[in-house]
């Protein structure tokens, strides 16, 4: 049987978090009133010119030097022609010959071993605006507040091996520029977009395969499924000796399949051409030199030191940088109490849960350092049980109130009078006598359910260990 | 001071009634807006203190119609003043209204407005040049004193010459070009068409300067041109390029004249030295490279969505094509149609490529010809106004008409045109002078100079 390699490369687009657009002064900011964020010039009006946002650049300079791409000397700017009515100028300013950053890399870990992933290139363009359409008025209207604002487009080289590959490519990728806070990367916001080049060949072979690119792909979970759906069936088509055809395919969410937007035959001429209205410019060594020193330790290094500095676990490690904020949140905790393992615990369980139940971001939460260093320490000193310490957390969240506090205000302090203790395991065995008798046939993970009805019936206060204790000694001494 | 205001006023709207249905010159007035501006431009305090102004229809003036007489933008009115337009709004101009041009200033005859050709003021069966030649001729026929044109291949100094009044082309990035509906952003320049040196250099002391919503506008300190209104040009020297005086091609008529003002300027202490521009022969093509190239891609946002004329269609594209097909002009649709093709991917590099390293060219050819010289002494226009009709189906010939004005745009360096005579049919010819980058100072000196040293200026069309 033949076997086939998959053959992938990525085009992604990422809007600059920069409060103007790129080239005029209207607001870059997403939900506004519609068309209540322009000017002639984003308009594409008669005689309105354009005029780079230096902070668009220096962004977009950022971005590419964390993902260690050479700068173009000269930077200019290109003209894509194409007509669509959410283009205004009906052509796109955008690079083409001479993307202003190019050949850099992006590091991947699948299953422990490391990969270098190639950037082609990485430009500065406008974004276009949105079209809305109405089935009741059978119309299409335009919303033009997106369009020029900054976006930057990173194209991989074909380096990615499988859609796994690709996700965690976007993953890095994702991560490295909100830590340098150049984006928010939202995808359903449309703050990411990706397409996807993929092919497929016998493996060992040198050359490519005909490719298709893939679009309309809403979250990195449906990169995945395309790209493994689209891997899929080309290797079919050529496992049955057919061809592939270079086209453009769509991923259609619902059907979980790709369908063919349009062959190759159809593709634009882009009639590309310089920018007459804006004059090229040299970014000199100075200016670049002064915004690498602005990038901040990305997550690679971070993770490598966070293993060596805090005796972390690879799990603990990756978990803790994927995100700059918990990074920065485990940092601060760690200062005020030095029990890394544990703070990493609670950052990677139950606060990741909670602020993924409430789909925030833990800067825009009432947590603060302090607290978690706090509610860890009333563990230590056994003030607190570990199952009341999840409540005290969740108190925490949503009142921003003191740990200590919350505990003496709820009585979540722990049971310490072992009488207490006593009387409600003497309760939990009677309610309870078929689990009782099962522990005593030897089935004894049945006092694992019998621990539960002691927190459960302690409302968490109990010492789950001790508790433990005191089940055992009752029930074997009843055998 | 308000009496006369009112009177300067009355003045133009009385000609304008009088002439302008013959010369087709100005194609948008409001004369309630005109009459009622005389107090704000006197409570301005500006330096133009109520001077009348037209403007060419391709600079966006807010609220007013501005169409570059192209159907397409029918009914247009930006909602914003072109940068120039609120310079000359501070310095107290009065914005008589629009001056007619051919369509997005595609041509050198004003015969591709969709407003109807504009007419040549000293004979009317005549064309006034293009494309600026709304601007020319109401400034010739005495309409107004003053009006701003655009030059993108010579359309401000050609119609100049052939109405006989003053027309410069300032160095590309000396006035802002935002408002101005560009045809070839790298091309376009906005300048002063006057009836004299002295308004001219008044004019551009206005527009003048770095404009921060234009990033081609150059950041450079602007001199008071009117301090160049010198009657010296003693040691002087005046390049005098061979190419521009081809012995086919050049009239007899315009080449004495050009000739007579050589011995002029020389009698007056220039120095005259030949030069060569070894280039010149490939400007035309050059220019009708990129230039619609540039084009094709500026226009393409007249689709009917947004503003201007929309034809109602089944679909989308049918809309863009009913609208694109009945809103522009023959000659339009020709440069589209050019531009289209030299952009196109497997001709980009045999065209446009091409075109834009003979650039280099001829703009070194500028570079070497001024270690020589300060200014280069050339005729504006190969021939005298010809009549109407008479080019208007051989786009060829027409496009030849800018061929000595044309390098200064491809070169980017300034121009001016000044009356230097009169063919024996009584039509006007214009002298050209080019300058370096960025010195208009010695260009407004020289035809300072010459204007003052002769008559041509002073004589006055018979309407």
């Amino acid at each position: 049987m033949k076997r086939y390699e998959t053959v992938i490369g990525l085009e992604v687009h990422t809007q600059l978090l920069t409060e103007t657009k790129a080239f005029c002064g209207c607001r870059a900011k997403f939900g506004l009133p519609p068309n209540s964020s322009t000017c002639p010039v984003c308009l594409g009006l008669p005689g309105a010119l354009p005029v780079l946002n230096e902070k668009a650049f220096r962004f977009a300079l950022k971005a590419a030097l964390a993902l260690d791409c050479e700068i173009q000397k000269l930077i200019k700017f290109d003209r894509k022609n194409y007509y669509y009515p959410d283009l205004p100028k009906n052509f796109q300013i955008s690079q083409y010959d001479l993307p202003f950053a190019f050949r850099g890399h992006l590091e991947i870990e699948n299953k422990g071993v490391r990969k270098e992933i190639g950037i082609t290139r990485v430009h500065l363009e406008e974004d276009a605006g949105k079209l809305i359409h109405t089935r009741e008025a059978q119309a299409s209207y335009v919303d033009l507040n997106r369009a020029g604002t900054p976006l930057l487009e990173i194209v991989s080289e074909p380096d990615i091996r499988s859609p796994e590959e690709a996700s965690l490519y976007l993953e890095n990728l994702k991560a490295i520029l909100e830590y340098i806070e150049v984006s928010d990367c939202n995808m359903e916001e449309g703050s990411l977009r990706c397409d996807a080049n993929i092919s497929v060949r016998p493996e060992g072979e040198r050359s490519l395969g005909v490719k298709a690119e893939l679009k309309n792909m809403n979250s990195f979970k449906a990169v995945r499924d395309a790209l493994a759906y689209e891997s899929e069936r080309q290797i079919e088509l050529l496992k049955k000796r057919k061809k592939v055809v270079q086209e453009t395919r769509l991923w259609n969410e619902k059907k979980r399949i790709t369908i063919s937007m349009r062959v190759k035959e159809e593709s634009h001429d882009y009639r590309y051409f310089p920018e007459p209205d804006l004059i090229p410019f040299v970014a000199s060594d100075e200016e670049i030199e002064k915004i690498r020193h602005t990038i901040p330790e990305l997550p690679k290094a971070k993770k490598k030191r966070f293993a060596s500095e805090y005796s972390l676990g690879e799990y603990d490690a990756t978990g803790l940088t994927r995100d700059a904020d918990i990074a920065n949140f485990f940092e601060k905790t760690v200062k005020i109490l030095n029990s890394p393992k544990e703070i990493a615990n609670w950052l990677l369980g139950d606060i990741t849960s909670a602020l993924n139940e409430r789909h925030v971001a833990i800067g825009k939460t009432r947590v603060t350092p302090a607290h978690l260093a706090g509610l860890i320490k009333l563990i230590q000193q056994k003030e607190i049980t570990g199952s009341a310490a999840k409540q005290v957390l969740i108190d925490v969240f949503d009142s921003g109130g003191d740990p200590e506090e919350i505990v003496r205000r709820k009585g979540l302090g722990q049971i310490k009078d072992s009488g207490e203790l006593v009387s409600i395991v003497r309760e939990v065995l009677r309610e309870n006598e078929k689990s009782a008798t099962d522990y005593k046939n030897g089935k004894t993970n049945a006092i694992m359910f019998l621990v539960g009805q002691v927190m459960k019936k302690s409302k968490g206060k109990a010492d789950p260990g001790k508790a433990n204790k005191i089940l055992k000694e009752r029930l074997e001494n009843e055998k | 001071m308000k009496k006369n205001l009112r009177d300067t006023v009355k003045a133009c709207l009385d000609r304008i009634r009088d002439v302008n249905k013959k010369l087709n010159a100005i194609i948008y007035i409001d004369k309630e807006k005109v009459q009622g501006s005389e107090e704000a431009a006197s409570l301005s305090g500006g330096v133009a203190s109520g001077t009348p102004i037209v403007i060419k229809d391709n600079i966006c003036v807010r609220d007013e119609p501005t169409t570059c007489a192209s159907r397409i933008l029918k009914g247009f009115k930006p909602p914003y003043d072109a940068t120039v337009i609120t310079k000359i709004r501070k310095a107290g101009f009065i914005l008589m209204g629009k001056s007619n041009m051919d369509e997005f200033a595609f041509g050198s005859s004003c015969e591709t407005s969709c407003y109807g050709p504009t007419r040549n003021p000293w004979d009317l069966e005549r064309i006034p040049g293009g494309s600026s030649g709304g601007s020319a001729a109401a400034v010739a026929s005495g309409e107004v004193p003053m009006a701003l044109g655009s030059d993108t291949g010579g359309s401000i100094r050609q119609p100049a010459a052939l109405c006989g009044v003053c027309g410069m082309k300032p160095t590309y990035g000396r006035v802002s070009r935002y408002g101005l509906i560009a045809f070839a952003s790298s091309l376009d320049q906005i300048g002063p068409i006057t009836g004299n040196v002295s308004d001219c250099a008044s004019l551009l002391n206005v527009i003048s300067g770095y404009d921060e919503m234009d990033s081609t506008s150059a950041s450079l300190p602007v001199p008071d041109f009117t301090k160049s209104l010198e009657k010296t040009i003693k040691n002087m020297k005046l390049g005098i390029p061979k190419e521009y005086f081809p012995s086919n091609g050049l009239d007899r008529e315009v080449a004495d004249k050009i000739e007579a003002a050589k011995n002029i300027l020389r009698d007056l202490g220039a120095e005259l030295i030949d030069v060569s521009l070894p280039h010149t022969e490939y400007a035309v093509s050059c220019y009708y490279i990129i230039a619609p190239a540039e084009a094709s891609s500026n226009l393409a946002r007249f689709d009917g969505d947004q503003y201007g004329l929309r034809e109602d269609a089944k679909s989308m594209i049918d809309m863009y094509i009913e609208t694109r097909t009945k809103g522009f002009g023959s000659e339009a649709k020709r440069r589209i149609l050019l531009g289209t093709y030299s952009l196109s991917s497997g001709y980009y590099e045999a065209y446009y490529l091409k075109a834009m390293r003979t650039r280099t060219l001829i703009k070194n050819d500028f570079k070497e010809a001024f270690k020589k010289c300060d200014v280069i002494l050339t005729p504006t226009t190969p021939t005298a106004a010809f009549k109407i009709g008479e080019k208007i189906d051989d786009p060829l010939s027409m496009y030849l008409s800018d061929i000595f004005t044309i390098p200064a745009n491809l070169a980017g360096i300034p121009g001016i045109s000044v009356p230097c005579g009169f063919t024996e049919s009584g039509l006007p010819i214009g002298l050209q002078f080019l300058g370096k980058a960025f010195d208009e100072e010695s260009l407004i000196r020289v035809a300072y100079t010459f204007e003052q040293n002769t008559a041509f200026s002073k004589r006055k069309p018979k309407l």
